[in-house]
């Protein structure tokens, strides 16, 4: 059933029509219901496409039934399918979470948040460059309305930088594309692939120049080094479930560098193979470091969690800058476990900051919170699972990063970098958590206690952290599998472009 | 005419770069304008210039690459909507933050006595 390709993205988009339609607009509870429910049907969708990928493997859809690569495709493989699949169960927790009260701060928070899952589940399904931009477009016109959510100055300021800074970066985002478009001639992902290896060579230093446009478009919206300022007091002003969804927004970033730097200018490109690696490489390093040094010296808990989000980003760079398959495979499964826990500490931030009183969650003793076993044991396990010690995800995700490095200079760079990063993290989340909980003086107030839809939202998340570790083999089985499949270039184009050899 | 445009294009560009480096949220947003000018004739120039080139076949010896100019339109839309959606930010930004700074906060005044005002 091919149209199944198409659903994750027209799913929520009719949802979102749906839920501005009056008899459903004007009761908070029947948006709520149905934005929550969508949001289940689309997970039940994509694992239904994960399971279909499994077995058929690369497929595509032609939009409009054009021949590719002259309309546009949207591809799925094992790697799309799989961060769909993250998005959606990402999703259905920060909407759980939001509808405990948070989207009642301002109006049109459940159509934006679905109008930003199209826009995301379009990013992670698309075959086509430009189409890649235009769903880059509505992921971000739905996050930055949704930055706004429930209003205040923080929000206001840091929305200015964000909107202005994504806009410098759509353009550099548009230069690129017209430099690959003017000289591979065609901006379909499998067929610049098999372009990109044949390219004349008074048009390769044209064409490099557009890729490394591209590398910082992208690492824009990954955060990494340069360009990560605005990351954290971005994530930390948020409103909880949208900071929660926005933890998948630089997973983005990343997801894109692998498609195009494995895909397109990957090991087949002939001298533009490779080109982004030496990059790549030391800005993730830099980009571990600074996270960690940022999580010692954030005074919030937010902003902690908005740069743990940071060292997770430079992992996952440095393990596409090296771009072996074990390294590929660390990344999926990397993300699916950093996304989700990073995820799941924001929402445990908002709980305990709301339960603090005036101090919220700036680390400085104040009231003891109202539910300190429930919260301190979320807070744990997902502390844990963060900084990457045994019972959970965390430590079998660093162990593939490891792994995946094992000789030379490289390995003694990335292991010396990502050890000594999570005993930063590990320093930075005791000292959080025992400032949160134990520094503690007077009567907690029993007014804010979390709603069982918020702790049931954090718990799903935290889930699947668990879950990671019980089915440690089949997901990294499956995240091999995807690796592989990424990096059988030569396959993929003969799936989408049946005749090679056509040209536009 | 290459020169022509490709002089144009980088003047755009120049322009929108320095007006986007300014401080307040105006200039600012007439640089990202004059940006997406730019991008857009670049997009344009990417399908090669040419006069008098017909898009449908068998109607001419000189063709035009109708795919630039779809790519333009999307990125035409999609700029607008934006730039729009860049000056309500601004506004209510003016409001809230009470200052049209990007900062949302003059800089401070011991940087201002450094560089008196003329």
């Amino acid at each position: 059933m091919s149209h199944l390709i198409l659903l994750p993205i027209l799913l929520p988009m009719l949802t979102a029509l749906l839920i501005m339609l009056p008899p459903i607009h004007y009761s908070p509870n029947r948006r709520r219901w149905l934005s929550m429910g969508s949001t289940l049907l689309l997970l039940a969708l994509s694992v239904w496409l994960l399971s279909q990928t499994l077995q058929q493997g690369v497929t595509f859809y032609a939009l409009g039934n054009w021949q590719p690569p002259f309309g546009i495709i949207l591809v799925a493989d094992t790697v799309s399918v799989l961060m769909v699949c993250l998005t959606s169960f990402l999703a259905l927790g920060a909407i759980c979470y939001g509808s405990a009260g948070e989207d009642e701060k301002g109006s049109f928070f459940h159509p934006l948040f679905q109008f930003q899952l199209m826009g995301i589940n379009g990013a992670f399904l698309t075959g086509d460059l430009f189409n890649l931009f235009v769903f880059f477009e509505v992921l971000l016109i739905a996050s930055y309305a949704l930055l706004i959510h429930g209003g205040g100055k923080n929000k206001t300021k840091a929305a200015v930088h964000y909107v202005v800074l994504n806009l410098a970066g759509s353009a550099v985002f548009l230069f690129a594309l017209a430099i690959l478009y003017g000289t591979l001639g065609t901006l379909n992902i499998a067929d610049m692939a098999a372009k990109v290896a044949v390219v004349p060579a008074e048009d390769l230093m044209l064409v490099k120049a557009g890729g490394l446009l591209l590398l910082i478009v992208f690492a824009l919206k990954a955060a990494i080094l340069p360009l990560q300022f605005w990351l954290p007091a971005t994530y930390a002003s948020a409103s909880p479930p949208v900071a929660a969804l926005f933890a998948v927004m630089t997973k983005i970033g990343v997801y894109a560098l692998l498609r195009v730097y494995t895909t397109i200018f990957g090991e087949q490109a002939g001298p533009l193979a490779g080109m982004a690696s030496t990059w790549l490489w030391p800005l993730g390093l830099a980009t571990i470091i600074l996270g960690a040094i940022g999580v010692l010296s954030s005074l919030d808990f937010r902003k902690l969690v908005a740069n743990l989000v940071l060292v997770s980003v430079g992992s996952l760079v440095c393990l596409v800058a090296i771009g072996n398959t074990a390294a590929n495979s660390a990344v999926l499964f990397y993300t699916l476990h950093s996304t989700l826990v990073t995820a799941a500490l924001f929402l445990i931030a908002d709980m305990v900051g709301l339960q603090r009183g005036k101090a919220a969650d700036r680390l400085v003793s104040a009231r003891r919170v109202a539910q300190p076993v429930l919260l301190g044991s979320l807070f744990m396990l997902a502390a844990v699972s963060v900084a990457g010690l045994p019972p959970f995800s965390g430590f079998i995700g660093k162990l593939m990063i490891l792994q995946a490095v094992d000789t030379g200079p490289a390995q003694a760079g990335l292991w010396s970098v990502i050890l000594i990063s999570s005993l930063m993290v590990l320093i930075g989340l005791s000292r959080a958590g025992s400032t949160l909980f134990w520094r503690v003086s007077g009567q907690p107030s029993n007014e804010d206690k979390a709603q069982p839809l918020q702790i049931f939202a954090v718990c799903w998340l935290l889930s699947a952290s668990v879950a990671l570790v019980v089915f440690a083999g089949p997901m990294t089985s499956l995240t091999q599998q995807g690796a592989v499949q990424l990096a059988d270039v030569p396959a993929a184009i003969s799936i989408i472009l049946k005749a090679p050899g056509v040209s536009p | 005419m290459e020169t022509l445009f490709a002089s144009c294009i980088g003047f755009l560009t120049a322009c929108g770069v320095f007006l986007m480096l300014r401080g307040r949220t105006f200039p600012v947003v007439v640089g990202l304008t004059m940006l997406s000018y730019a991008v857009n004739l670049f997009i344009f120039a990417s399908g090669r210039l040419n006069l008098r080139g017909a898009v449908i076949l068998g109607t001419a010896e000189n063709y035009a690459d109708p795919l630039p100019q779809a790519l333009v339109l999307t990125a035409i839309v999609i700029g607008f909507a934006m730039t729009a959606f860049l000056v309500i930010l601004a506004i209510r930004a003016r409001a809230d933050l009470g200052t049209d700074h990007v900062d949302g906060k003059l800089p401070t005044p011991k940087q201002a006595k450094r560089e008196p005002r003329r």
